[in-house]
């Protein structure tokens, strides 16, 4: 059985209809990434998963259990945590208490201030500061920090290198395989294609609404990319 | 890193707060002690001022850090003053017993009033509190034996207290109601349910996202702030004796904690000392000059609200980084600390 499978997943906004039957399926260890153009739907998608838009029960079936429409915040303590588009740090609170209230849901398993402080030590120096005076990088270190504090065991990572430089989406890339060594599932939303390909044991391609391509990096072709990403 | 052995240890205590404790504690036995040494006219300032306070402190609560911008809290004001209505003049209950009971009245009727107004969100909150306070003044005006449009007296409620300890009663009762206010919300905010509420504040998606559920959050803080101004109603019975839906009901609770936040700065738990220092010493300067008060608070809560959107304590706070209630860790470098940054 699949850690987490949606079968013909619909999400509307008002009378717009957001998503097509997306068929998806992510597998214990497994890291898939998700990509698609602007407005394809991938964060719609992702926001579905994690109960912040509604969506019929059964079309979202997590660790055996129908979890379609469910409150967000039961969802988290199900074991599924998002890492939202924007990072979208509490500009009142410091990077610890960012941190601390990622661990809300008191979900038990393998991460604790201190193993988060060991994946980006950066942040153990900037642990008092306000989460907002941090680099855009440290920032989105502080929300994949502050989502596996609810010891997921699926981690949903909406567009990580948005805005960031090569070097630093390097350095948040590079703390993936530390992730996935607790047993923790990654998708990962992806504008950047190269990038994809090379974390990814399988990839998605949305395009306007439904799921135009997938498969293993390896098997997938460039122009069948292209025509899957683009439409063309 | 050049501190990557650095040796730190992380506390919210700082210098300005245990020097705050300590004020605290003066003042309390000051207040405590008052009815001993001060006169009448003190006492009643005092008192006031304590129930003021308590006021902001709920509405600071509720709009500073629950995000619910209430202009309704009149209604809880209201209900805890006929609260004492009921329980004391009509079944007999010693006023001061009353007062607690009252507040619980309050938190009560904010059950349903929450499921009602919780269903709006922004400006529709704001206007569907306020619609519902009406409502509850209507009904009181409408109720005979509870006096009717034109109130009643409850002196008889406190007839056999001798003056000095009603005084001294209801003082205390408004120290421990306004000091009680401080410290809860001190301690609240401290707590794990302190941390959610800010996160709820600043971003409610993300915190529902990180498990936080933001409508049990709410109701909370709604709750407890109705029980607050459920309380501070009740004495305002006790210390004026006579009841009139239109001043117990009266919009003018919320134009005062709303003024007191915004002038002291919003979202802070010095703020509304601050605010209600300054509202007490313009009303005091503004005695004999009408309404004239009243334009001259909308004049300057507008002002700091441009120049100063935290107000003076934020404003205050930012320039010298003095804070006597610290909710937020900080940082102290040492050599004895436990932890260090790897």
């Amino acid at each position: 059985m699949s850690l987490i499978e949606t079968r013909g997943l619909t999400a509307f906004y008002g009378d717009f209809q957001a998503l097509f039957g997306i068929d998806f399926a992510v597998e214990d260890g497994e890291t898939v990434a998700i990509i698609g153009s602007n407005g394809a739907g991938k964060s719609t998608f992702l926001k579905t998963l994690s109960g912040l838009i509604a969506t019929r029960a059964e079309s979202v079936v997590f660790g055996g259990e129908a979890i379609g429409g469910m409150a967000a915040s039961r969802i988290v303590g199900k074991g599924l945590a998002l890492v939202p588009e924007g990072r979208r740090l509490f500009p009142s609170l410091s990077v610890e208490e960012n941190l601390v209230i990622g661990g809300y849901s008191k979900r038990p398993g393998p991460w604790t201030l201190e193993r988060i402080f060991k994946l980006f030590p950066i942040l153990a120096e900037r642990r008092s500061s306000p989460g907002t005076a941090l680099s855009g990088g440290q920032q989105q270190m502080v929300a994949i920090g502050r989502a596996l504090m609810s010891n997921p065991r699926l981690l949903l990572c909406d567009e990580i290198s948005l805005g960031l430089a090569p070097v630093v989406i390097a350095d948040i890339y590079a703390a993936l395989p530390g992730i996935k060594a607790e047993g923790t599932s990654v998708v990962v939303v992806e504008q950047d294609i190269g990038q994809a390909m090379k974390v990814a044991d399988r990839v998605y391609c949305f395009q306007e609404g439904r799921v135009s391509l997938s498969g293993r990096p390896g098997d997938l072709g460039r122009a069948e990319i292209s025509a899957a990403y683009f439409g063309v | 890193m050049s501190q990557s052995t650095a040796r730190y240890s992380v506390e919210r205590a700082t210098r300005a707060s245990r020097v705050g404790a300590v004020v605290l504690l003066v003042i309390v036995a000051a207040i405590v002690a008052m009815p001993w040494w001060a006169g009448r006219a003190d006492i009643r300032t005092v008192t006031e001022f304590l129930y003021i306070l308590a006021l902001a402190q709920m509405w600071n609560l509720l709009a500073g850090y629950g995000g619910l911008l209430s202009v309704g809290q009149q209604a809880y004001v209201g209900l805890g003053a006929y609260s004492i209505v009921v329980l004391s003049l009509k079944l007999g209950l010693n006023v001061f017993l009353a007062v607690p009971l009252a507040g619980l009245v309050a938190a009560l009727v904010a059950v349903p009033t929450a499921a009602i107004v919780f269903r709006l969100r922004g400006a529709y909150f704001a206007v569907g509190t306020w619609v519902v306070a009406e409502i509850y003044q209507l009904f009181v005006a409408n109720t005979a034996s509870l006096g009717g449009g034109s109130g009643l007296s409850i002196t008889n409620a406190v007839r056999g207290i001798p003056a000095f300890w009603r005084e001294a009663l209801t003082l205390w009762f408004a120290a421990a109601i306004g000091i009680g206010a401080l410290v809860l919300v001190y301690l609240l905010l401290r707590s794990r349910f302190g941390l959610a509420l800010t996160a709820v504040r600043d971003s409610e998606p993300a915190s529902e996202s990180l498990g936080v559920n933001v409508r049990d959050i709410k109701w909370v803080v709604y709750l407890a702030s109705a029980f607050g101004c459920g309380l501070v109603g009740a004495l305002i019975a006790i210390t004026k004796l006579r009841l009139s839906p239109d001043a117990a009901f009266s919009m003018d609770w919320s134009v005062i904690m709303f003024f007191v936040v915004v002038i002291g700065g919003i979202g802070t738990i010095e703020g509304p000392i601050v605010g209600a220092l300054v509202y007490f010493a313009l009303r005091e300067f503004l005695d004999g000059f009408g309404s004239w008060y009243l334009i001259v608070l909308g004049l300057a809560a507008i002002l700091v609200m441009l120049t100063s959107p935290k107000g003076l304590w934020g404003w205050f706070a930012a320039k010298y980084d003095i804070r006597f209630f610290p909710v937020q860790r900080r940082l102290v470098l040492g050599d004895e600390a436990k932890e260090s940054a790897s």
